[in-house]
């Protein structure tokens, strides 16, 4: 099976879906002759042209607003947030408006739209190229969350977004683009929304995470493993709606739950996956549910020093597997 | 007015109880004595009636729930101000008192019917200013290592449970967690495997067949697992058999059964002949009719037989009270009414208390010799076992003869903490004469 980067997954993906419904429009800044600040929809103006694939003005309101409108219309939008960090003129189109459309109408009208997120640091991005924005749309009802991190995922989940007749935010990790290289096939396929995956089977502690923080969660599972430490990854995958089975499958059977995130800890992910394992657990847990991400502080901060301080890293996952193991 | 229901006592050795199927739901209206919900106690599942009339405003224990007798199950209003006092106390309906929180002035309280929000009305000012975290109070050194100490003992949740299912004394382990804690890991491997390794499977290498079944109990199932355990663990039992030459027994029954039965209206058993005589032989040994209490012996006046029955659900244990004093025919009508009521899932509450001894007949089902466990807390329990034709050596004047005889085994456990094996031998000999002595021409009332 071919091998392919985040990046270029997510590009075959929109690609393909572009091919297979001519409903479908593509738009955000730079997404046409540019191909994208990331190159994800690279010469897709090309083959689809400048009706489907359109450019649009630095206002993150109308991308999202034309958006919603034409979805509501019949169209199936994908829109592209250049960076996650600029979603917030958006807030009122998307948490306020999309999210209730179907509701509102008395399911008379859907929104089969996708916004495309790049999101999280760890690329020296500083304060504006560099959040976590999951929490504020995995709270509201009416809204999909995924948060693929590898390309398989990235290219599945992206289908399923886009065939979804209700809003599908998709958060694609900006240090996964390139970082990340793995098997994806040519052909069509799709991951349904709502199931998380263990990527890695283990005894001793479930991680639960997400994103960029599943490698390094990965990472940290093998250093613990010479240290005679068997630790379960389980990749969530979707955030909204949180995969509540898996999670209280895999922490029950272990009896340990470290999760870790990037975002910072209060009012987050992790502060629902810890609920639900609190609430579904609670006679199987030989631990304190455990969480790690970084300090509630507002900005990445720019200086790489800083930055690397600041990031969970697999060492300080690590530190944290070996605590909680030794309880 | 706003009653508490609780869950009413039904008897002596019945402590506790589980919350089966709720009748009624939050908001329905109910008339005194309509069920509300199902409890499954020790042997029986009854119907639990409304005290009142009135309408249910809340459910508090929940199905599968186990409850001590007299707790509050349910809240309801009261449509009258009659009330049945189902509770030992007189505070039933005490209002639940105010407590007065530290935090008091800094809550706040709702506005009732206030307009809040963005258009217009009065946001209540809580006054935050008095808040001082509890969290920033500095933890000094003596609190630290109180709970350093405290850690050592506290068990986690998997631990406690895991300890309670294999009967583990979670003191006998040492721990190998943080400060000496006892982990998962060291429960499982007291317990002898290690367990948690087998299943962690991926979801994709599973295979999908061949895969044990796991369930989860019924309740009764629960409530008999429970019983046997704590029967076997706290008493010691010790076993006893007998022959029993039953072919006087065999011909009395056939000769009579139509006549009885036309004339009483109820069914001639085996059964209810044996309970008859085994009443007697207790009235006769009264140290089998008893219960080992709080290190004392306490020797029952009356004589209930528990009769064990194979119901739908699992063993019941209905119970015939009097035994002692009843006719045959009586016997044998109170003995066909609790077993049809047991089979039927509709005993009463009176048909499963005050058991004294138990008669278990296995030999319905074939079986020719049992090691029956004791109904705690009663001191033994008797089984009979089939009547099978076979050759029998017979003396009769110095003579001996081979016969074909029916012949039946009654089967004897005793609590070995109330009587030994002398007095349990005079009680099986007892029952053995009673049952020999019924001939074809005995006068059986």
């Amino acid at each position: 099976m071919p091998e392919k980067t985040v990046i270029e997954a997510v590009r075959e993906g929109i690609q393909a879906e572009m091919r297979r419904d001519d409903s479908m429009i593509i738009l955000g800044e730079d997404v046409g002759s540019r191909g994208g600040v990331f190159l994800a929809t690279d010469g897709l103006i090309d083959e689809f042209g400048e009706n489907r694939v359109i450019d649009t003005p630095l206002a993150e309101s109308l991308i999202c607003g034309v958006a919603l409108g034409a979805a509501v219309n019949g169209m199936r939008p994908l829109a592209e947030i250049q960076f996650a960090d600029f979603v917030w003129p958006a807030i009122n189109q998307l948490v306020g408006e999309a999210s209730k459309v179907r509701y509102g109408t008395n399911g008379v009208k859907t929104v089969p739209m996708t916004i495309r997120v790049p999101y999280g640091g760890g690329v020296r991005g500083g304060l504006y190229h560099s959040q976590s924005i999951e929490a504020l749309f995995a709270h509201t009802p009416g809204l999909y969350v995924v948060a693929p991190a590898t390309p398989y995922d990235a290219k599945g989940l992206l289908a399923t977004a886009v065939r979804t007749d209700d809003p599908v935010i998709v958060l694609e990790h900006k240090r996964t683009y390139r970082l990340v290289k793995g098997e994806v096939p040519d052909e069509e396929y799709t991951i349904p929304i709502g199931k998380a995956e263990i990527k890695r089977p283990g005894t001793d502690i479930s991680i639960i995470t997400y994103g960029l923080m599943l490698h390094y969660s990965l990472q940290a599972a093998e250093m613990a493993e010479a240290n005679g430490i068997d630790v379960e990854v389980l990749d969530l995958r979707t955030l909204r709606p949180l995969d509540a089975e898996a999670i209280a499958e895999s922490a029950s059977r272990t009896g340990k739950a470290l999760i870790v995130q990037e975002d910072t800890p209060a009012v987050s992910i992790s502060s629902e996956v810890a609920a639900i394992i609190g609430e579904r657990c609670f006679f199987d847990l030989d631990g304190p549910i455990t969480r790690l991400g970084t300090p509630e502080l507002p900005p990445m901060p720019f200086s790489p020093i800083q930055e690397a301080a600041f990031m969970p890293s697999p060492e300080k996952i690590l530190t944290a597997i070996t605590k909680l193991a030794e309880i | 007015m706003a009653f508490n229901i609780e869950l009413p006592h039904v008897g002596e050795s019945v402590t506790e109880a589980v919350i089966g199927k709720w009748l009624k739901s939050p908001g329905d209206q109910i008339e005194k004595y309509d069920p509300l919900v199902e409890v499954v106690t020790d042997k029986v599942n009854m119907d639990v009636p409304s005290p009142a009339s009135g309408t249910l405003t809340n459910i508090i224990a929940t199905e599968g729930e186990t409850v001590a007798m007299g707790a509050v199950i349910a809240e309801m209003e009261t449509t009258d101000g009659e009330v049945e006092d189902t509770s030992d106390s007189p505070t039933a309906i005490e209002p639940r008192p105010t407590l007065k929180s530290p935090l008091e002035g800094r809550i706040g309280t709702l506005v009732q019917g206030a307009n809040v929000g963005p258009t217009g009305g009065e946001f209540v000012d809580t006054s935050l200013t008095a808040a001082k975290s509890a969290g920033s109070v500095d933890q000094n050194a003596s609190d630290r290592s109180a709970a350093s100490s405290r850690r050592k003992k506290g068990f986690s949740p998997v631990v406690t449970r895991l300890a309670a299912q294999h009967g583990i004394d979670l003191n006998s382990i040492v721990g190998t967690g943080l400060s000496g804690r006892v982990t998962k890991k060291d429960v499982l491997t007291a317990v002898g495997g290690g367990g948690a390794r087998s299943i962690s499977v991926p979801q994709t290498l599973q295979a999908g067949t061949n895969e044990d079944q796991v369930i989860g109990p019924s309740p009764i199932r629960k409530m008999i697992a429970d019983h046997m355990v704590k029967s076997v663990s706290e008493i010691p039992h010790a076993w006893s058999a007998v022959e029993v030459d039953v072919t006087g027994m065999v011909e009395w029954r056939t000769a009579n059964r139509d006549n009885f039965e036309r004339e009483h209206g109820v069914r001639l058993t085996y059964l209810s002949l044996t309970l008859s005589v085994v009443a007697n032989a207790l009235k006769g040994n009264p140290r089998l009719n008893s219960s080992w209490s709080d290190g004392n012996i306490v020797v029952k006046s009356a004589i209930n037989v528990g009769i064990a029955v194979a119901a739908d659900v699992g063993l019941v244990v209905p119970v015939v009270h009097g035994a002692a004093d009843s006719s045959l025919a009586d016997l044998a009508g109170k003995l066909g009414g609790v077993v049809e009521r047991a089979r039927s899932g509709s005993m009463t509450l009176d048909d499963v208390q005050g058991g004294t001894f138990t008669l278990n007949n296995t030999g319905a089902l074939g079986s020719v010799w049992g090691g029956a466990i004791i109904n705690h807390p009663e001191a033994a329990i008797l089984t009979t076992e089939a009547i099978v034709k076979r050759p029998i050596v017979i003396s009769d004047n110095g003579i001996d003869s081979v016969a074909i005889r029916s012949m039946m085994n009654i089967c004897l456990s005793f609590d070995h903490r109330i009587v030994d094996g002398a007095e349990a031998s005079v009680f099986l000999q007892s029952v053995k004469s009673g049952l020999e002595a019924i001939t074809l021409t005995s006068d059986l009332k």
